[in-house]
Order: C-alpha cells, then structure tokens, then sequence
C-alpha cells in the first residue's frame, strides 16, 4: 500500500458541488502534478462535513486544517504554502462564528460539540470506494450477525438499545423488527425510505452521499433478523447524486460478495435494488412508498394491516429511515449497552439536524438527543446573523411546530417536544429572526401542503385548501375575529380525521403558532398591520 | 428542404418509438414496472409524455390505461403537456422563501417572461415548482433538468438564464 505524507479531504457533497467543490478538486490534481507532489499528496473525495454555509470545505492532514470558500485561484496558493512550504493559509482557515479564531477539525465547537454515530463516515472517507468504509470496520457488524447470531438475537439487541424510528414517527425499531419476525410468509422485505421531502432537511441525502456503505450494511442486517432476501431504497427522483453513489455502492458491495447469494458462507442471502421516486412528498409516508413502489398512484393505504404484517406486494415488510439504517451497525458492533450512553434514557442515541435558514453555521449536525434549542443556536449554530434576535425555530420540516424564544431550554427529542405542539420529526431546524412575520410563513407552509395532499382523504385535500384561504385572508387584511376559533377547530379536525401522517400535521405549525404567537394574529386582524412589513395589507 | 427537414423528423419520431418499445421489452415481467419505465421512456420523448406512448406503455406492460394515465399525472416529475427542452425547477418551500425565492421567482418569469407553469413559446424553458431539493444551506435554489444551482438573487438569475 502506497504511503502519503499529506491527505487533502475535500467534500463533494451537494452543497459544496454547487459551490464549485468539483473544480477546486481538479485545479488540486493538476496544480499537485505540476508541483510534482502527487506521489507524495493525496486528495479524497469525500461527502460532507456538515460545514455547508462555508463551502467548499477541504480538510489537510495530518495537521487538520479546515479550510473553507476555497476557490479554484485559491488552489495554487494552498498548494505552494501548505503542501509545499509547511505554511498555513491563514486567510482561507474556517473561522467560527462563536469564536472567530481560526479551528482545527475536532477543535471547534461545531464539530466538538457533536456526537458522531451515524455520521461517523461523512466527510472522512471516499464514499465510492468499499475498501475505506471496510479499513473503518464496515461490514464487520453483518458479518457478526450473520455468522455468530440467531436473528431474534440480532433483534434483542436492537431492542435493547432503545434506537427509535428517525423517520419522525419515533417508534421502537427492534419491536417493528419482531412483528415482521413473527409473521408468516414465504417471501418479506426490507425498505429504505429515502424519499426525503421534508422541506429544510437534507440528513438523508447526505448520509446516502457520505456513506453509502452503512445503509446496505444496516439493510442486510434488517433483512437477517426479520427473514428478509430483499430489499428496496426508495429515493427521491430528484436525488440524482444519492441515486448514482448508492447504485455504485450496491455493485461494490455485490462484487465482493457482502451482497447476493450466502453472504460470509453464512446461507443467507440479500440482494437490494434502488427505486427512484417521481416527484411526490406523499411518498415519504410509508404506506404510499410502497403503493408506488408497486408502480401506482402514491396514495396511503388504510392501517392497519400496518406494513410490517402486510406491506410491499401484500408481504410483511420492514420500513425504515436512513438515519435509523445507518445507527444499526455501530449498535451491533458496540452494543446496546454503548448505544444508550448517549442521548436520554427514553430517547437513546443521537439525532441528525439540519439546520438552515437565518442561522451563522447552516449545514449537517448529529448531537445527543435532549439537546437543547439554546445549545445547537448558541454553541454549535454560531447564533442569528447580523447580531438580529431568534424569533422562531420551526422543527420537524413544514410538517412540524413552531417554537418561539419561551422554549430555548426545551429538551428536543421524541417525547417533549410533542408536549409544546411540535415534533422531532425529520430534524430539520427552520430558524428565523425577527424580520420574519408568521402569518407570512404560515401561509407558506399550508401553500406547500395545498400542492402536496394527495386528494385522497376529504380533511387532508379540502382542510389544507381552507387553511391556506384563511392565511391569505389575514396576510391580506380581511381577517375577522371568527377566523381564529375557524383554524383551531378545522386544525383539530384534520388531526383526527386525515387519513395518513401527511393530513395529520399539516396544522401543526397553526396550532403551535396559534398559541406562541397569538399576538401576530391579533395584529394582522384586529389592527390590519404586519409589524415587519411582509404582509401587504390591502 | 421543407420536405426532407419532416422526412428526418419522421424518422427520429420513429426512432423514439422503437425506443419506447426496447424500454417496455426490458422491464415486461418486472413487478412495479410501470414508474422506472414512465422516466426512461419520457427522456426518450424529450421531457413529456404523448397519450401515444402511454397507450403503448399500458399495452406493453398490460396494466390498465386509465392506471398509466392515473400514474403519469400525480407525479410532478411526469407531465403529460409538451415541456420546453430545459425545465426549470423552483424551489418555494419555506427555507427558500425565506431567503427570498418570491424574488427569485419573479427574475425568472420576468426574464422568461412567462408565469410558473409556463413554457415559453420556442419551446426552451419551461418553469415548475419543485418540493424541496435538500441543498437549503445554498438557498434559494433551482434544479434546470438534472443540475442544482444555488444561492441566486435576481440578478445571478439573469446571468444563469443566458447560459442556457
């Protein structure tokens, strides 16, 4: 194996692409062979660090600077006076926001304050080549299982960790394992729901980038504990790049045989095939994935039967989120025991976040769950720009509740945020600062759901429409009195009588806002006026 | 020329069908054909699909018409009206409106001049909304067919437009 003095990390996650990442990366290659460093320097591919608001990122070793914005006429710099000279580029070094000191990978709080399970890959290995995800003990988990386990073992200890659900749901993934365990059935599967649309949350998409590997791994071991041959990643159309990495994945791991027919010499065999969506948010929930995996109209089914019983093709199938796909190997390489360090006692483990919107430090995190709101804005978010006050955090994508400045301290997992009519949900953290009106953004939100209802169930497609009438009423300034006890009560409604997921928390930011930000409504209606100027009163 | 401009037409036309019919040979005994066949066969056609090819789709994989039809309209990536050569996607959810897509929206109608549902008459653009692409750390951000542009304002869209 060849030696080098010096790694040059760089990411090429969707953020950072965008960013130009894909020219820095060729400007490195040709400025190294020029300098007639590339047998001495090696430069990594790698999926993303979480930094996206600075991108693109690159990590040098063994020192570990980051450097951040760099751009294709940087190249030449960094190459001359850090690889060549031994000289950091001090005007091109990551600063924190927090600290505004130049940081070192593993010395600033955005990292440090971290706890990487299910990101333990991302941004430090190539994802398109098997052997770096092997060298970092991947497929050793599968191989555990397969050969020194019994599956109701695997699923005891998947049980035991107390992982839950990262889909949103928050439900207890070894107890959905030993349903389709018990079910009888010549032929079950295994599905990876990666048709992430959740607006603000883009976890899945960047595990898939940054580490392929874990979701076929956390697959297989899915499939070996409940009796699965086969499984399917449903992603999203638009995912082009997940889709491409994932694909290549599969094959590698096909060619080496950690996929296919008696995996390990163990008999068991698991085979896993990529699905791509089509363009619908509805998807995302699990009973309409499968609908259109099966090639229909993505419309929920009644539950039950729930999906683990009777699912894809009328089989018992197992539906599970990336992230949670991603937690299996480590939990079974370190045990439950390990796994429940982290987190609360009822909510073990960690939670992936994105944070976006008016936010210093935009991009990927994963911390223990229980965090607080205040910890990820302050400590590891860097704050609200331009020294402007925190207003609102929206949590769980468009589907999820708003929390406003009462609630820094709140625990955030599975089961307290429900508590402050919000969820977990997705991760994705919306903040906004007090520019922002929540009439405004509220008619936003139920504009989205308007266009994805899938028109099945009368409260879900009739309910958002209404919503959405009233928002646009009141942004307006035609809103009356009576309109408010109209929204709480059609909310309700929709709560109870939607059919699927998707009708049952569209109203869960009008009921959250409705109470934390009863005063903005009051305005709007009572005295015509938006305080920060969005809505245009007529 | 006019003749021999259709004459070649006529043939590319066939050409797509016989396409069309590889496409539906290679996925007939699959289970849950129906959608990876819609997205081979619509970049066959060219960004849309004709009741021609649906007809021919439903034929080939015997699954009912009104199910294909069914299928190709609830998807927003499928569309069964023509769409110019390159689509447009803009995102409006919240993280980008925030960071001001309306104005990014409203740079791209003016620019194409036409509305978001639109393709303009020579057929180039077509504008769409999108759900969320997951890239808000660059928002507000498009999707212009397979490729991701981020962290526009009117004026970045003005200079992207041109490049097309």
């Amino acid at each position: 194996m060849k030696l080098y003095r010096a790694h040059v990390l760089v990411c090429a996650g969707a953020n950072c692409s965008l960013n130009e990442s894909k020219g820095v990366i060729k400007a490195l290659e040709s400025e190294l062979v020029a300098k007639g460093l590339d047998k001495e320097v090696k430069v990594v591919e790698t999926g993303c660090f979480g930094l996206c608001e600075a991108g693109p990122n690159m990590v040098v070793y063994p020192e570990g600077i980051i450097y951040s914005g760099v751009k294709v006429e940087d190249v030449a710099e960094i190459v001359e006076e850090h690889l060549l000279k031994g000289r950091t580029v001090d005007r091109l070094v990551y600063k924190e926001a927090v600290s505004s000191d130049p940081v070192r990978y593993g010395k600033t709080d955005f990292i440090n304050k971290q706890q990487r399970i299910v990101l333990r890959n991302a941004g430090v290995i190539n994802p398109e080549i098997i052997e770096e995800y092997i060298a970092r003990g991947g497929y050793e988990a599968l191989g555990k299982c397969v050969t020194t386990m019994k599956p109701e073992e695997v699923i005891e200890v998947v049980k035991a960790s107390g992982l839950r659900g990262r889909g949103g749901a928050g439900f207890p993934t070894g107890v959905k394992w030993g349903f389709t365990l018990k079910a009888e059935a010549d032929q079950k599967y295994i599905v990876c729901n990666a048709d992430e649309g959740e607006p603000g949350t883009n976890k899945d998409r960047l595990i898939l980038e940054g580490d392929p590997h874990s979701i076929i791994e956390g697959m297989a071991i899915a499939g070996y504990a409940v009796g699965a041959t086969k499984g399917y990643v449903y992603i999203r159309g638009e995912y082009t790049l997940s889709i491409k990495r994932l694909q290549l994945a599969i094959n590698k791991a096909r060619e080496l045989g950690l996929l296919g027919d008696n995996i390990f010499g163990s008999g068991f065999s698991f085979d896993i095939e990529v699905c791509s969506g089509a363009g619908a948010y509805v998807c995302g929930e699990e009973t309409a994935l499968i609908e259109s995996i099966e090639g229909k109209r993505g419309e929920p089914r009644f539950k039950p039967p729930y999906p683990g019983v009777k699912g894809l093709w009328g089989k018992p199938t197992v539906v599970n989120n990336v992230e949670t796909l991603a937690n299996i190997a480590p939990i079974i390489a370190n045990g439950p025991e390990w796994f429940k360090q982290f987190g609360t006692p009822s909510c073990p483990g960690t939670k992936v976040f994105t944070l976006i919107g008016d936010i210093n430090n935009k991009g990927l995190i994963e911390v223990p769950m229980g965090i607080t709101l205040r910890e990820i804005i302050y400590e590891i978010g860097g704050g609200i720009p331009d020294g402007k006050g925190f207003k609102m955090c929206q949590t769980g994508g468009s589907s999820g509740g708003c929390l406003s400045v009462e609630h820094l301290d709140v625990p955030m997992d599975y089961d307290t945020l429900p508590q402050y009519d919000s969820a977990l949900g997705s991760g994705a953290l919306l903040f906004m600062d007090d520019t922002h009106c929540i009439i405004d953004i509220v008619k936003n939100f139920m504009h989205f759901f308007v266009h994805e209802s899938c028109g099945k169930c009368t409260p879900c497609r009739e309910g958002t429409m209404r919503l959405w009438e009233f928002y646009d009423k009141i942004a307006s300034g035609q809103g009356e009195a009576k309109d408010l006890e109209i929204l709480a009560s059609l909310s309700r409604t929709m709560q109870k009588a939607a059919l699927c997921g998707l009708g049952q928390a569209a109203p869960t930011s009008v009921v959250s806002t409705l109470k934390y930000f009863r005063d903005e409504y009051d305005q709007h209606i009572f005295d015509k006026k938006c305080a920060t100027g969005v809505c245009k009163m007529a | 020329m006019e003749a021999k401009c259709c004459a070649n037409e006529a043939v590319t036309h066939q050409d797509k069908l016989a396409k069309v019919d590889e496409v539906i040979a290679r996925y007939k005994d699959k289970k849950g054909a129906l959608i990876p066949v819609l997205h081979e066969v619509q970049r066959v056609m060219g960004n849309y699909l004709t009741e021609e090819v649906l007809i021919k789709v439903a034929e080939g994989l015997n699954v009912p018409f009104n199910r294909v039809y069914g299928t190709a309209t609830f998807y927003t990536l499928f569309s069964v009206k023509p769409r110019g050569k390159y689509i447009v996607r803009i995102c409006e959810s919240a993280p980008c409106h925030i960071k001001g897509a309306v104005d990014v929206i409203k740079a791209f109608e003016d620019e194409l001049g036409i509305k978001v549902g639109e393709t303009t008459p020579d057929g180039k653009f077509t504008l769409e909304y999108t759900a969320c692409l997951g890239i808000c750390g660059v928002a507000p951000a498009v999707m212009i067919n397979d490729e991701m542009y981020g962290n526009l304002n009117p004026e970045k869209v003005k200079e992207l437009i041109k490049k097309f």
